[in-house]
């Protein structure tokens, strides 16, 4: 099965998109990273890490849990439950830059669920979304503003993000045709 | 049921493969583990400025309090309304019940406007499961006769493990009327499959035969149950289920078996001290126990909310899944 990004691709994409989210923003003083769970919240630290390299600033990171707000919570066609984890979004988002960060964005439902969940912890003055693949067939309004690849896919196809800190490497793997 | 989680040591169970919450009897370790770690996500969002999220959205629940309930009945309702579910409470005085039929044809004119979750409290052992067999909506037991309180026995589980960060190999002491209480029988099901050990206390005349059962140790010295425990739990004397005498006065069973500081003072020096309420301040337990810093009697109820939503937010997704199934 392909392998579409190694550790060297995923490393240098999240280094360019944190040089992106410091020259976009014109600094840094007011932006905060959310990851979304699971592997948003690792992306979210590094990107974290590497705007500090650059712009010298810490910025706070975060982490949601968006199960609860998924529109099929009690729906479940795809198979079992998922497992509800702890949010944790230690500082106030009011009036802050948020940058939501995820591994893949796809059909957009996810992306609207965590905005709902976002919004529940007060009014930022923006939200920007980051991730780290993009593959397409969105069912809703939704885009990302930072991207590391587009990756062409069908519906059937399976992208697969690993990251070092959960799945002990890091990778982005697309198995093709429902072989999942 | 626990056998086919084994098969792969890493795969956890991420739902509760059943209809109801009946009693932890019926419930595996696993079960068990994933409703305490749910609750632990479920704390989080009751420290929140807004103490909601949309998980239960468009369901109904019904809170049928068959018997008087303060907290229990407040803290379901408070989880329901942090997961939106609609909800509605009905509570009937125990004398206008007659037994069985009535909460036969109370449950069947509830069922017919579809709700999808009933919490019931019923003075009966065993009326959860009569309702469970003719109801389509997923029966929570809030409470059965002396049967079994399993939501208590899950906050209770819960605190511990907050402040223990574990359950097994904990010295675990419960003293008070054990002939009475379905808040002990629910704990014992839940202790004994946690792997605590586990010990109860009382006067000859308010220990069931049926203790062995469960492999418990059972004394009738209180200094004995309390030595050396992390955790020791009073249960309240129930006067209104007292029929016999089953101890010549209040005053002898708060001088022989009532906690207090002195008594505490053998048990580990880091002793947390549990109470399911209604409190009977002088009886079971002195004031200065119950109000002094090993107690966490008030952390108990506020983890009950926490440990509710859990229940109601994996037994929602479970009764769809096995429709889907």
């Amino acid at each position: 099965m392909p392998i579409v990004m190694d550790a060297d691709r995923i490393g240098r994409t999240l280094t360019r998109i944190a040089h992106e989210i410091v020259e976009r923003n014109k600094g840094v003083e007011d932006i905060a990273l959310v990851g979304v769970r699971r592997r948003g919240v690792p992306i979210a630290k590094r990107l974290a890490r590497l705007i500090k390299e650059i712009a010298h600033h810490d910025v706070p990171t975060g982490a949601l849990d968006i199960t609860m707000y998924r529109d099929d919570v009690t729906r479940h066609a795809l198979g079992l439950q998922p497992l509800v984890r702890r949010t944790e979004v230690s500082f106030s988002i009011d009036d802050r830059k948020i940058l939501l960060v995820d591994d893949v964005l796809y059909t957009g439902r996810t992306t609207r669920a965590a905005l709902d969940a976002l919004i529940d912890f007060g009014r930022p003055k923006a939200i920007q979304l980051v991730v780290l693949v993009d593959r397409g067939h969105r069912e809703l309004p939704i885009r990302a503003d930072y991207v590391g690849k587009n990756i062409p896919t069908a519906p059937t196809d399976v992208v697969h993000v690993r990251v070092q800190e959960i799945d002990e490497r890091d990778e982005v793997e697309l198995v093709s045709g429902g072989a999942a | 049921m626990t056998t086919t989680q084994q098969v792969e040591p890493a795969a956890r169970v991420t739902s509760l493969r059943r209809k109801d919450l009946l009693g932890i009897e019926e419930m595996s370790a696993d079960e068990i583990t994933l409703v305490l770690d749910t609750a632990e996500a479920m704390k989080e969002i009751g420290s929140r400025t807004i103490k909601k999220v949309p998980a239960l959205r468009g369901k109904t629940v019904v809170n049928l309090f068959f018997e008087p309930s303060t907290r229990t009945r407040t803290s379901f309702e408070i989880a329901e309304k942090r997961l939106s579910a609609d909800t509605l409470n009905i509570a009937i005085g125990t004398s206008s019940v007659v037994k069985g039929e009535t909460l036969v044809d109370t449950a069947l004119t509830l069922e017919a406007m579809a709700p999808d979750m009933i919490v019931l409290r019923h003075q009966s052992s065993g009326a959860g499961h009569l309702l469970s067999r003719i109801c389509k909506s997923a029966i929570i037991n809030a409470g059965d006769g002396t049967h079994e309180h399993p939501t208590q026995a899950l906050l209770d589980a819960f605190t511990i493990r907050e402040r223990k960060g574990r359950l097994a190999g904990l010295k675990v002491a419960i003293i008070g009327d054990l002939v009475h209480s379905r808040v002990l029988r629910s704990n014992l099901h839940l202790l004994t499959k946690m792997g605590a050990e586990t010990w109860v206390c009382a006067p000859p005349t308010l220990v069931p035969p049926e203790m062995r059962r469960f492999g418990v140790v059972v004394t009738n010295v209180v200094e004995e149950a309390v030595r050396d425990a992390d955790v020791v739990m009073l249960l309240r004397i129930q006067l209104e289920r007292m029929e016999g005498a089953y101890f010549s006065s209040l005053r002898e069973y708060s001088t022989v078996f009532g906690m207090t500081e002195e008594r505490l003072r053998l048990a580990k020096p880091d002793v947390i001290i549990m109470h399911p309420g209604p409190m009977n301040r002088g009886v079971e337990i002195s004031s200065e126990v119950a109000d002094g810093p090993y107690s966490v009697i008030l952390d108990q109820v506020s983890n009950g909310v926490a440990v509710r939503m859990a229940v109601l937010y994996l037994l929602a997704g479970g009764a769809d899944h096995e429709e889907a199934a």
